[in-house]
């Protein structure tokens, strides 16, 4: 018997809005704590929310990316629980009917394709944080991140394991870093996910679901769902049955943890929040933002196979986050290449091979990359002119890399110019076929191997600057004649 | 200066016949004594409210007076007012001293009046008595044994016996012009998004509205003009042209047309109290005015509607007084949940843990669509009778309260009885309506009878017309109860 694994996902992505959700205060990361509390944030008696345009602009923009039905009309509503660091008694949240409905996500789960179906995002506000630690038998409480703008992103039961879970968060993860609407750093809590994970047996109706909190990287991610289809199926396998509840993942233990079951479940008493008036967004509005998208993805990807006859995997690569893209099409505009095939797999091919080995070498960023385009690009021109054969290029980026200036500089510095001067090239070769009898000798009795040690042996003395072309024509020539 | 309206007041004040610390000290004087009395107030600080009049005279003799500079205006105590007590009447904030301005209170410092002290108030503004207030019932000025109605008693108990020339209030089901009709003074609730709640200690935040307490229809519009306006921190606050709400005040009623809903006089109405709404009709009559029949036929809903609908938000409202951040928290606990359930469990009153639990209840699992959603769509339903019923007439007269003021203690152990005091104002928040009341005469025992109008959406300059016509041609509002009297 076969068991199918059914995961759906919960996703807060924290709003790169400058200020709060309904207050004018700073969202900032790090300061000092309720240093960024207003009285709205606060509470204090008396206070209101006025909503932050902004924070529904970039709603717009989700939506608009996962073609979505963004609500002409959603509504605000209470979410109502007590506890120390939600001020006013309740969250502010979308219930009914949320701003964005519908929509989906295509992920690529190895070499398949697979299209996650959304049910909804709607806009919440963030609580504060509880602090423990430092305070004898009191908790501490900062307000600053009370208020800050979420958008709570939810998909159907689409996803059937770990790497599909996995591999949906990592698309959201670059989808809201593309349109600009969330900064993705997990670290500071600005993505965070929680998986509704449930088994069953091929063909039997859904089992039952538990929800596993605190997946706040896309390891911990899989491996809390890889613990946790393992426990449901040992439970049902050992007679037992699966409790709704929601389970906290302990990345230490590797191992989740029942924190409430569904009995113990809050009543949060919803209803529309009277402070706000229905969120009207209309046609013109959703027009305007549309104006300011990017081009997406998956238009991207298209355009790459299409138009520049990219590979799907490389247009993938180059795709998979708005800085690779933006990074890729400068070097492509200033390649100095006129073929746009050419120019496109060539860089293409010094993106996915040079760069991307370095950046994980030193585990940098692209963003952070200190070869930029523009030097990237100066290097590709020189690659293309002549200038460099690809052992050379290889040294430039590394000097380029090692901040020794952009191509020409070092290539002037160092002295990197290939030779192409089939004189030079031939004065080398006769020195290097005089020094080394012995391999001629080997060629001649049919070694074929020998002729690439000659070359080898030329372009050694040439300190790898001879024009590795000029060198084999000259050598067979002088070995054949 | 006794028996100055507002109007007289800002022309003494104006002319320099009478400086704005003369004004105060003189008011100052009467809080400190008959408003002892009364219970009126729940915060005086003499020293404040003379540093303003002084302050006000400095900007007359500056010849930058506005509005209202100079003149002394009680607040009710639901209004934040930087470094003042804030309590709303409830020992949760009994040692809450706001550290902002509600936008009302801003409106009367920029018009340059004085806060004469903050009025007393049933607890978060639940009551129809001010009976539920932390600090003690506030008496009736017309007799100390009775109540001034709620929940904005303070304010109307002030006016009323001359302790401030004009109050501000709330009103949530009938909290202004309820206490307003019990003591024989004017009180006005604004159509609802007309005057801003930021800073308004929220009770049910759909249906709350700031208003004044004045002796005349007239003040009323005066005081309406320094607290109306756009507030972008209100999202509910409506964003409409500053108008001038006495601009009417002074044209003839002749054919007027003035809506008599048969529910209003169908049943429950004190004989006292129906004998003089009747006699206010004929008096209309004579004024040219034309009495047309209409029908409310939902508003028999509005008290079980209101009771559903107003406790709901206020359970969610009153969740922030957690004992976490400012307010009262209990003394002793073991446990966050403990110092939640022991903080509350002190801090409220009552009436307010009453609503709290009814809230909770129809918002819960399971009863919210019998119960809030149920009452949302009735809701609907009393709005569109008013909306049916203005299109035979230009404003709604009737009984603001089915009796005068009733004992202290007389009907606190029956919260439905109580809830019943306010069965004709709760539709008018209900449909976010313009009312006010004005007196129109006494019962046998001399108890002031409040009549109430009932405008349509921003028709209070109407209504302040019809209100201030009848006071031309009547003097119930020119009354003074005996305690005013006696002290000269």
């Amino acid at each position: 018997m076969t068991w199918e694994i059914v995961i759906g996902l919960e996703t807060h992505a924290q709003l790169s809005t400058c200020s709060k959700i309904f207050s004018g205060s700073s969202t900032a990361f790090g300061a000092s704590p309720n240093s960024q509390a207003s009285a709205v944030d606060i509470a204090l008696p008396g206070v209101l929310p006025v909503l932050n345009r902004g924070a529904v602009e970039r709603a717009i923009r989700f939506g608009l990316a996962v073609g979505a039905t963004i609500s002409p009309r959603s509504i605000f509503a209470r979410k109502n629980y007590f506890y120390p660091d939600l001020p006013k008694g309740y969250q502010i949240s979308q219930y009914e009917l949320p701003v964005v409905q519908g929509g989906s996500l295509t992920i690529m789960v190895g070499d398949v394709e697979k299209t996650v179906h959304l049910t909804r995002a709607h806009l919440e506000e963030d609580a504060g944080k509880s602090l423990h630690e430092d305070f004898h038998g009191m908790s501490g409480i900062d307000l600053n991140r009370a208020g800050t703008p979420l958008l709570e992103i939810v998909t159907e039961p689409d996803l059937n394991g770990p790497e599909e879970a996995v591999a949906y968060a990592k698309a959201l993860h670059a989808l809201v870093r593309w349109i600009g609407i969330c900064d993705g750093n997990m670290q500071e809590g600005s993505f965070r996910c929680d998986a509704n994970v449930s088994v069953r047996r091929s063909g039997e109706p859904l089992g039952t679901r538990c929800e596993i909190k605190n997946l706040n990287s896309f390891n911990f991610m899989d491996k809390a769902i890889r613990y946790e289809v393992r426990r449901q199926i040992e439970l049902i396998e050992d007679g037992g049955r699966v409790v709704q509840e929601t389970r906290l993942y302990d990345p230490d233990r590797d191992e989740t943890r029942s924190m409430r079951s569904k009995e113990d479940a809050m009543d949060y008493r919803y209803f529309p929040d009277p402070d706000l008036l229905p969120l009207a967004i209309t046609p013109q509005w959703i027009a305007e933002v549309k104006e300011t998208m990017p081009e997406l993805p998956g238009a991207k990807q298209e355009r790459y196979t299409g138009e520049f006859g990219l590979s799907k995997y490389d247009a993938r690569l180059l795709t998979q986050s708005r800085a690779w893209s933006d990074y890729f099409e400068v070097v492509l505009a200033g390649s100095g290449i006129t073929d746009k095939a050419v120019a496109a797999k060539t860089v293409a091919n010094l993106m996915t091979g040079e760069l991307a080995a370095t950046l994980n070498r030193s585990e940098t960023d692209i963003e952070n990359s200190p070869v930029t385009p523009d030097a990237l690009a100066g290097l590709v021109r020189k690659s293309a002119d002549g200038t460099l054969n690809n052992k050379l290029a290889k040294e430039v980026f590394a000097a380029m890399w090692a901040g020794e200036g952009d191509a020409a500089t070092i290539i002037d510095k160092r002295g990197l110019q290939q030779i192409s001067d089939s004189g030079e090239i031939e004065k080398i070769v006769d020195q290097v076929l005089a020094a080394n009898a012995k391999s001629v000798e080997e060629f001649r009795a049919g070694k074929e191997k020998a002729f690439n040690a000659l070359v080898g042996q030329v372009m050694k003395a040439s300190k790898g600057k001879a024009n590795p072309a000029q060198v084999n024509e000259l050598l067979k020539k002088k070995l054949g004649g | 200066m006794l028996n100055f309206t507002l109007k007289q007041l800002t022309a003494e004040l104006a002319a320099r016949r009478l400086s704005s610390v003369e004004v105060a000290t003189f008011f100052l004087q009467r809080i400190n004594t008959l408003g002892k009395t009364l219970n009126a107030f729940i915060s005086v600080d003499e020293e404040k409210t003379l540093a303003a009049a002084q302050a006000a005279d400095r900007l007359i003799a500056a010849g930058k007076a506005g509005p209202l500079t100079g003149v002394p205006v009680a607040h009710k105590d639901i209004f934040c007012a930087k470094d003042w007590l804030t309590t709303c009447g409830s020992k949760m904030l009994a040692n809450f001293r706001a550290p902002y301005d509600a936008h009302v209170i801003e409106q009367f410092n920029a018009a340059g009046a004085v806060t004469a002290g903050k009025t007393n108030m049933d607890e978060f503004a639940m009551g129809s008595s001010n009976e539920t207030s932390f600090f003690g019932p506030v008496r009736n000025p017309w007799n100390f044994d009775t109540v001034p109605g709620g929940s904005s008693g303070g304010s109307a108990a002030a006016v009323a016996a001359r302790l401030t020339p004009v109050a501000t209030g709330t009103d949530t089901g009938g909290s202004i012009r309820q206490p307003a009709a019990l003591t024989g003074i004017c009180g006005l609730k604004p159509t609802y998004g007309v005057v801003s709640r930021y800073g308004m200690i929220a009770f049910a935040s759909s249906l709350d509205q700031a208003g004044p307490f004045a002796r005349t229809a007239e003040d009323l519009g005066l005081m309406l003009n320094v607290m109306a306006g756009f507030d972008a921190r209100d999202s509910t606050s409506l964003q409409r042209d500053r108008e001038d709400y006495t601009r009417d005040l002074q044209r003839p009623l002749a054919g007027k047309r003035i809506g008599l809903p048969r529910e209003f006089f169908a049943e429950g109405m004190a004989p006292d109290v129906a004998k003089a709404i009747d006699e206010a009709i004929a008096q209309y009559r004579k004024l040219g005015c034309e009495m047309v029949e209409v029908g409310l036929p939902n508003m028999k809903l509005s008290v079980p509607v209101y009771y559903v609908l107003a406790p709901a938000e206020a359970s969610s409202n009153l969740s922030r007084f957690d004992g976490v951040r400012y307010g009262y928290r209990a003394a002793e606990y073991r446990d966050l949940m403990e110092m939640y359930k022991k903080s509350r469990a002190q801090g409220f009153g009552a009436e307010v843990k009453r609503r709290i639990l009814i809230g909770s209840y129809v918002l819960s699992h399971g009863y919210y669509d019998a119960y809030y959603i149920k009452a949302q769509k009735l809701r609907r339903l009393i709005a569109q009778d008013f909306t049916e019923a203005f299109k035979q007439c230009d404003v709604i007269l009737g009984p603001t309260s089915p009796g005068t003021a009733f004992k202290i203690g007389e009907k606190s152990g029956d919260p439905v009885q109580m809830y019943l005091s306010d069965i004709y104002t709760i539709a008018v928040n209900l449909a976010g309506l313009p009312g006010m009341s004005l007196p129109c005469g006494f019962d046998r025992t001399n108890l002031p009878v409040g009549m109430q109008l009932i405008g349509d959406y921003f028709g209070e300059a109407k209504m302040l017309n019809v209100a201030h016509q009848y006071q031309l041609a009547t003097d119930w509002h020119q009354q003074a109860p005996a305690c005013v009297q006696s002290e000269g």
